[in-house]
């Protein structure tokens, strides 16, 4: 039994973004436990009313600079939404092998950079480029391999220059392709030896009862579009998403909060698997078997593992997505354009969850209203609600303060927040 | 960490740089991390003592300073102005700290007040109009783009060390696009602000064939009206025009004399 103990982390360290941690504890009783996100707010839903519909994606893109190429699509499935439009199948695999690239080099970044070092009790990775760098030159290829290809596909990494409404301004060469191909058949090696690294580290014993929110795969792992799926048993068309996040706010944060059925909810990689663990592909099956990963696992801290799963869950699809390329003939990269008015609504799994774009067009194909609800916005009632509870279960084991600091970022950086994204 | 660099046979000190965000998307930071191929290399040329994203230990003591995003809130002036006395060189590191960046889009409604509520309805948030870091704090440095091209951070670095002078490109995209023998996209019928904005990203965005957006801001001598003729000849409104003219701050001068012609 711990008495007393007080933490404040402020500008919490490798995570994207700003927030504090705050935990107190005095006569052995949890005063106070709480995640304050303390972010400017940038209103990109405000400076996008006005705006005609080819600078949705290209604003929005903005909101994020880890996955901007997540939101371009997000925005781009929007407004094809509210013109009607059906993307080509070419347009939907690329969009895809691009997504997934995206997801890998988000995951690798979070994996080795943001969330390993507190298992080795380094205060970053630098230290290991002398003492482990095979571990570093690993982490380095697989994210220079999946930046590599976000270039080819979408041509540029970081807000993206090929993705437009309709399809895309140009295609990657086959040969490109040919080459990525080989990248990631190597790549898979890399993924094993990473999963054997997370083998070696104790993932803390920490479970919470949480309600998870993903798409809902229907015959593959989703991504883009479909049903919106809750582990407390809703299932809900896509345009209906407002149902799925319920934003409000709260004193304590600039980031909105979200909850469906109970008091928060939790997206990312881990409700993911929780809902679509049926669909993982053969060898990322295997690695969630590796670590005990099965639905619905409550703790988490396991979605660093989650990750890791996701990780191989990609490189194999890519793989596929990119035979189906090499077999056919390439077509028109572009679909034109006939501007509609109406809503249209776009969920789309980013490396942090699910991701809405929602916009509401006048006849000239203006916005009237734009509505995005990012991620960590929905995770940041739950991150507030699980310190509660870990604080509680620390206090009662006599954890030091010290201890109790450490679990605390180590849970918040899990959830591999995107702060300044969920503010927006 | 690697050893010291050698610049002709003499050991270069390396200087203590710190990175520092304030409203942005962190994505200029970002593209650092993302030159896998050259970051183990970078990181030999400075100590780091500060990079909240990717590291725990919080150095004070820097010689250059690299603000990533645009003034939106009053603690991010004192903020700044701590950094100011600290660091030898601040740099805007890319066009949110440069001229505001995408977050000045919401300084063009005149109801501000409206702005809050649309997001927040009658929730109380602190904000101010987005601004330049310049407005608030001396700036040494610019680094221009949304977001910065990670080559040219590099070379702006190493010439940092050296003491070398650090010149921008006085002339247009269009220059490294037709270098890079694109073509033309306003002969694809799509328009670009290729012809007025500052060159230093090699072409980045003509280069995918989508048209330039202006985030570098204005090159120097950049004839706007003949840009607006350019735009209007091939068929493009006005609006067209202002959309990408006013994305990132660099035109702003330029916005407002076109929005007061009418
Ligand atoms: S300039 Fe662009 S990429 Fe850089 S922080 Fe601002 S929005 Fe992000
Ligand atoms: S595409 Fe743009 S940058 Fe290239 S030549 Fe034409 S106007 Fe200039
Ligand atoms: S082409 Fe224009 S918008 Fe694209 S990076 Fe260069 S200056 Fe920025």
């Amino acid at each position: 039994m711990k008495l007393s103990c007080n933490i404040s982390v402020k500008h919490l360290t490798r995570v994207e973004g700003h927030g504090n941690i705050n935990i107190r504890i005095k006569d052995g009783k949890l005063e106070e436990a709480s995640w304050e996100v303390v972010e400017t707010p940038r209103f990109f839903e405000a400076m996008l009313v006005g705006k005609k519909w080819d600078n949705a994606p290209y604003i929005s893109g903005r909101i994020c600079g880890i996955c901007s190429i997540g939101h371009t699509l997000a925005s781009i499935r929007a407004v094809e939404n509210v013109f009607g439009m059906v993307p080509t199948r070419q347009t939907n695999t690329l969009r895809l092998l691009l997504k997934h690239m995206e997801t890998l080099q988000s995951h690798v970044l979070h994996l080795y950079f943001l969330a390993a070092p507190d298992f080795v009790s380094l205060g970053s990775v630098l230290p290991l480029i002398t003492s482990h760098p095979e571990v570093v030159q690993r982490a380095v290829r697989l994210k220079l391999l999946a930046n590599d290809a976000c270039d080819i596909i979408g041509g540029r990494r970081l807000h993206p220059t090929r993705t437009v409404v309709g399809g895309f301004t140009m295609l990657p060469e086959k040969e490109q392709l040919e080459k990525l191909k080989q990248r990631l058949l190597a790549s898979v090696e890399d993924l094993k030896q990473t999963a054997a690294l997370f083998t070696t580290f104790a993932i803390p014993d920490f479970v919470r009862e949480t309600e998870f929110v993903s798409l809902k795969g229907t015959d593959s792992y989703p991504f883009i579009g479909g049903n919106l799926l809750s582990t407390d048993g809703l299932d809900l068309p896509e345009h209906e998403y407002k149902k799925m996040t319920n934003e409000y706010c709260v004193e304590i944060s600039t980031s909105k909060w979200c909850r469906v059925s109970r008091q928060s909810m939790a997206v990312g990689a881990l409700a993911r698997i929780n809902n679509n663990h049926h669909l993982l592909a053969p060898l990322a099956r295997q690695v969630a078997d590796q670590f005990g990963l099965k639905p619905v696992c409550h703790n988490p801290y396991m979605n660093n593992i989650a990750q890791l799963v996701e990780c191989v869950q990609v490189v194999e699809d890519s793989l596929a997505l990119i035979d189906e390329l090499l077999g056919a003939a390439m077509l028109e990269p572009r679909q034109p354009v006939a501007v509609k008015a109406g809503i249209g609504v776009a969920a789309v799994e980013v490396p942090r969850g699910i991701l809405y774009h929602c916009y509401d067009f006048d006849e000239e194909g203006r916005i009237r209203k734009a509505d995005c609800v990012i991620p960590t916005t929905q995770n940041n009632a739950n991150i507030h609600y699980d310190l509660n509870a870990l604080a509680r279960q620390c206090a009662g084991e006599g954890k030091t303060d010290r201890e109790i600091e450490l679990l605390a970022s180590m849970l918040v950086r899990a959830y591999d927040p995107c702060i300044s994204c969920s503010v927006h | 960490m690697p050893a010291n660099l050698t610049y002709l046979g003499v050991e270069l000190a390396r200087p203590r740089v710190a990175f520092f965000e304030l409203s942005s998307c962190e994505g200029c930071q970002l593209q650092l991390l993302n030159n896998e191929a050259t970051l183990l290399d970078f990181l030999s040329l400075v100590e780091v003592v500060r990079f909240r994203e990717g590291m725990t230990e919080a150095g004070d003591d820097y010689a250059v300073a690299f603000v990533e995003g645009s003034v939106t809130r009053a603690d991010q002036e004192l903020q700044l102005a701590e950094i100011r006395k600290k660091a030898k060189v601040m740099v805007a590191f890319g066009s949110c700290a440069c001229f505001g960046g995408v977050n000045q889009l919401k300084n063009r409604f005149s109801d501000q007040e409206w702005v809050k509520r649309e997001v927040y309805g009658d929730f109380h948030v602190d904000t101010q109009l987005a601004r330049p870091i310049s407005d608030v704090v001396k700036v040494d440095l610019m680094i221009y783009g949304c977001p910065v091209k990670k080559e040219e951070v590099e070379r702006i670095v190493t010439d940092l060390l050296l003491g070398k002078a650090i010149n921008h490109p006085k002339y247009p995209v269009c220059m490294e696009c037709k270098a890079n023998e694109n073509i033309c996209l306003f002969d694809l019928g799509e328009p670009c602000l290729g012809p007025v904005t500052r060159a230093g990203c090699d072409a980045w965005c003509p280069s995918n064939r989508m048209g330039c957006w202006g985030c570098r801001g204005p090159a120097d001598a950049a004839n706007i009206p003949q840009m607006a003729r350019i735009m209007a000849e091939h068929g493009f409104s006005t609006e067209t025009l202002l959309d990408r003219l006013e994305c990132f701050g660099g035109f702003a001068a330029h916005v407002e004399e076109i929005r007061k012609k009418g």
